[in-house]
């Protein structure tokens, strides 16, 4: 039984090492081994698409608080304009990307 | 096969090892493919902490007494699934399941998030390494559960207070929202090791975050429900280091649920959002140190163990790392967006946090100060109820209020006289709600008369929040009116879910000021034959009797239970005297009137000599409410969990966007 036990040890050890070193054993050689990273450059436009997503979130919900009767007319007047502005901004700035972007994909994995 | 659990421990062990410094190099040093053999060692560890399970949950079945942890937890009569559910009822056996749990996790973590955050993942693999690199060398070298003797007749058994079906699920569950807190942590350290300004870290962990948060506060209420039955003194909560010890993260995590929203739609508190998750991360590492350390007196600690020194070893270094490298990327975390008014939701979520942390950490100071007075004055003291109950009032009913008033709040800004117009029916309700109470005799309780009608206020305003909602979709053209009411919810599913999530927390409030303020207790010494009267109940003691069950002798008062004439039958109180432990529980008689949503609550304290049996009964009002607040609060969770199909596009078009951007 002890032997066994060793033996089905060794055997997890030895199939754990495997799989550890499969990226290695599959890709022996590579021209690229670095990893796959934004530039400053690129950080910033996901920014900026975070930024328009923000705002355009920002206005819908102003949009609803304002049907709810959470937010008076006046109130309402006052914020519109900025967040418009700002989500104009953002979306002027990500121009160039949005024109060579491919079409808009379907699905993607869940976020967890 | 001993053998085979130590070996697979130890490969995990240098896998994990391998994952934090491999990871961390390749991260430093970018470089694709070692980072991908890093990845593959996190999973690895998961299959070998799940194999060293397998063959601790196989030894427990067997009743395999050579195994040490096995003799020590169980006896030849324990139930199967007490049995198995020994697993982690020992130190060694909770330390493999925080193990397999963080493997598991982390690795599911990494592999659906490979995508949404690969800037990040990184430095997440090795941040999740380096921590189960800390569980898995307490397992080889310090607690290990693979250790190995001759083999007894018979194991010493399970502490009787864990033979209790609550305790198969509180376990677990607590470990689930005690580790997933790791995932929020290990992703939003690895953000700012790696130089991220952006929020995908939190769009990935966010679901992480709130199951963690989900299952911490659902196995905190199954933890007083299990109190409440198998204790037996009563109540529901006690404040007991090792409750506190779950519910200081929970309050914590609380906290952060609410201001990263503040971060997600204001791009604020992007530092104390980063210090929220560290401090949720340390405080569910604390509170696995006072459960497993025994160096507190509770109810619930069952083990005296020398790993303590090793727990706050690693919660100071897990403290001091994430303190500089959030001091170090202060930079990048500093938000260039300011508060536009006091009177807004996003102040509201401001007021609601500093609350919960104050709070928590009013808690944290009752839990320690013992042990600080113990170590620098030579004198042990106790932190009683009354500190508890005292801030719990102070800074919970505030808290109560927010529930009520944020959502009706506007975000940026709204104006007194549009808040005062929102809340006007909450108030009025509240208003006439305390009148009622206050003419119905409620009054004998201030504390419960303020707390019950900052309850119709609260209920009143998400009750309003839903109306005005529903009104505005159905006047958006949403079909009829309950197509408008679902479309509300499947809509913005993370604030109605929240709204049920604070009806749960209300409901919550109304049981424990029922239970606490209104509740009657009476004790006596009855003999066969005498009733016993408490409020419009009367019991008739009619003897006690005997048996045998698989692992304990059985001792029971027979009471038979009247009220206003009408016989409801009979109920056993008594105790449980097990015999390959040599110990004794109290087994109270609970009779639930859900209709009147009261317990009828009997402890059988002491059986005499001469036939007769001391009583303890206890009415407790509308603790029923707590636990369904537990059911109602996973419900709100779960519609807040849901996947939302538009979200799921809008970041579909961020990937493609990102695709074009590195093409760029």
């Amino acid at each position: 039984m002890e032997i066994f036990a060793v033996v089905l040890g060794a055997l997890l050890a030895v199939a754990c090492v495997a799989f550890v070193a499969r990226p290695f054993l599959a890709e022996p050689e590579t021209a690229d081994d670095r990893l796959a990273g934004l530039t400053p450059v690129e950080q910033e436009r996901l920014q900026l698409a975070e930024q328009r997503d923000r705002a355009l979130a920002a206005l819908k919900e102003l949009e609803f608080d304002h049907r709810t009767g959470k937010i008076a007319d006046a109130d309402y007047g006052e914020l519109v304009g900025p967040l418009r502005r700002e989500a104009a901004e953002a979306l002027q700035a990500l121009e160039p990307v949005r024109a060579s972007a491919p079409a808009p994909v379907e699905r993607v994995d869940a976020p967890a | 096969m001993p053998e085979l659990g130590r070996a697979a421990l130890v490969v995990a062990f240098g896998l994990v090892v391998y994952a934090a410094l491999a990871g961390g190099y390749a991260a430093f040093r970018g470089r694709r493919r070692l980072l991908e053999s890093a990845t593959n060692a996190l999973f690895a560890a998961f299959g070998s902490v799940a194999v060293a399970a397998l063959v601790l949950l196989a030894a427990l079945a067997r009743h395999d007494f050579s195994f040490s942890y096995v003799a020590s937890h169980t006896s030849r009569e324990l139930p199967l699934g007490y049995t198995l559910s020994a697993f982690w009822g020992g130190q060694q056996g909770s330390l493999l399941l925080w193990l397999l749990v963080l493997t598991g996790m982390g690795s599911a973590a990494v592999l659906l998030n490979r995508r949404l955050v690969r800037g990040v993942i990184p430095w997440t693999v090795p941040i999740l390494g380096g921590i189960a690199s800390f569980f898995a060398l307490l397992l080889v070298f310090v607690a290990s559960p693979f250790g190995t003797q001759v083999a007894p007749a018979d194991g010493a058994g399970l502490n009787p207070s864990l033979q209790n079906p609550y305790m198969l699920a509180h376990p677990p569950l607590l470990y689930l929202g005690y580790v997933g807190l790791t995932i929020p942590f290990a992703f939003a350290m690895g953000a700012l090791a790696s130089g991220r300004a952006d929020e995908r870290w939190i769009v990935a962990t966010r679901r992480w975050t709130l199951a963690s948060w989900t299952f911490l506060g659902f196995a905190i209420l199954l933890g007083a429900k299990w109190a409440y039955e198998e204790v037996g003194w009563g109540g529901w909560y006690a404040w007991d280091p090792v409750e506190n010890a779950a519910l200081m993260p929970w309050l914590v995590a609380t906290a952060y649920l609410h201001s990263v929203m503040v971060q997600e739609k204001k791009n604020m508190l992007r530092v104390w959002n980063a210090v929220l998750v560290a401090g949720a991360f340390c405080l569910s590492l604390f509170g696995t140190f006072l459960t497993r350390s025994g160096v507190i007196n509770s109810i619930h600690s069952f083990t005296q163990s020398s790993i303590g020194a090793w727990f706050l070893g690693f919660i100071a270094v897990v403290a001091a790392a994430s303190t500089a490298l959030i001091l170090y990327r202060l930079p990048l975390l500093r938000s260039r967006t300011r508060l536009e008014s006091l009177v807004s939701r996003e102040a509201a979520f401001l007021y609601n946090n500093l609350f919960l942390v104050a709070l928590a950490l009013t808690v944290l100071w009752g839990v320690i100060y013992p042990l600080v007075s113990e170590a620098v004055r030579g004198v042990a003291v106790t932190v009683g109820a009354p500190y508890y109950d005292f801030f719990a009032i102070a800074f919970g009913l505030p808290l109560v209020l927010l529930m009520g008033v944020g959502p009706l709040i506007a975000w940026r800004r709204a104006s007194l006289r549009a808040l005062g117009r929102s809340l006007l029916w909450p108030a009025g309700v509240a208003l006439a709600v305390g009148v009622m109470l206050l003419a119905a005799g409620a009054g004998s309780s201030p504390p419960g008369l303020v707390g019950y009608t900052f309850a119709a206020f609260v209920l009143a305003a998400i009750v309003l929040e839903f109306v005005r909602g529903t009104r505005a979709r159905h006047a958006l053209g949403a079909g009829s009116w309950v197509g408008a009411f679902t479309s509300l919810i499947g809509r913005n599913r993370r604030r109605y879910g929240g709204y049920v999530v604070h009806a749960a927390i209300v409901l919550l409030l109304v049981g424990a000021v029922g239970i606490g303020g209104f509740g009657t207790t009476r004790e006596a010494k009855v003999s066969a034959g005498q009733t016993m009267q408490v409020g419009d109940y009367t019991l008739t003691y009619l003897g006690s009797e005997q048996r045998r069950a698989a692992n304990a002798v059985e001792v029971r008062a027979r009471l038979a239970v009247a009220r206003g004439g009408n016989e409801l039958g009979t109920i056993l109180a008594g105790k449980n005297r097990y015999l390959a432990e040599q110990q004794t529980s109290n087994e109270v008689a609970i009779r639930s009137d859900w209709l009147r949503a009261e317990d009828l609550f009997v402890i059988a304290d002491q059986f005499n000599t001469d036939g007769s049996v001391f009583l303890k009964v206890l009415i407790n009002p509308l603790v029923n409410l707590i636990w369904l607040a537990g059911m109602l609060f996973v419900a709100g969770s779960l519609i807040t969990m849901w996947p939302d199909a538009r979200e799921q596009r809008r970041l579909a078009r961020r990937f493609v966007e990102e695709g074009a951007l590195a093409r760029a």
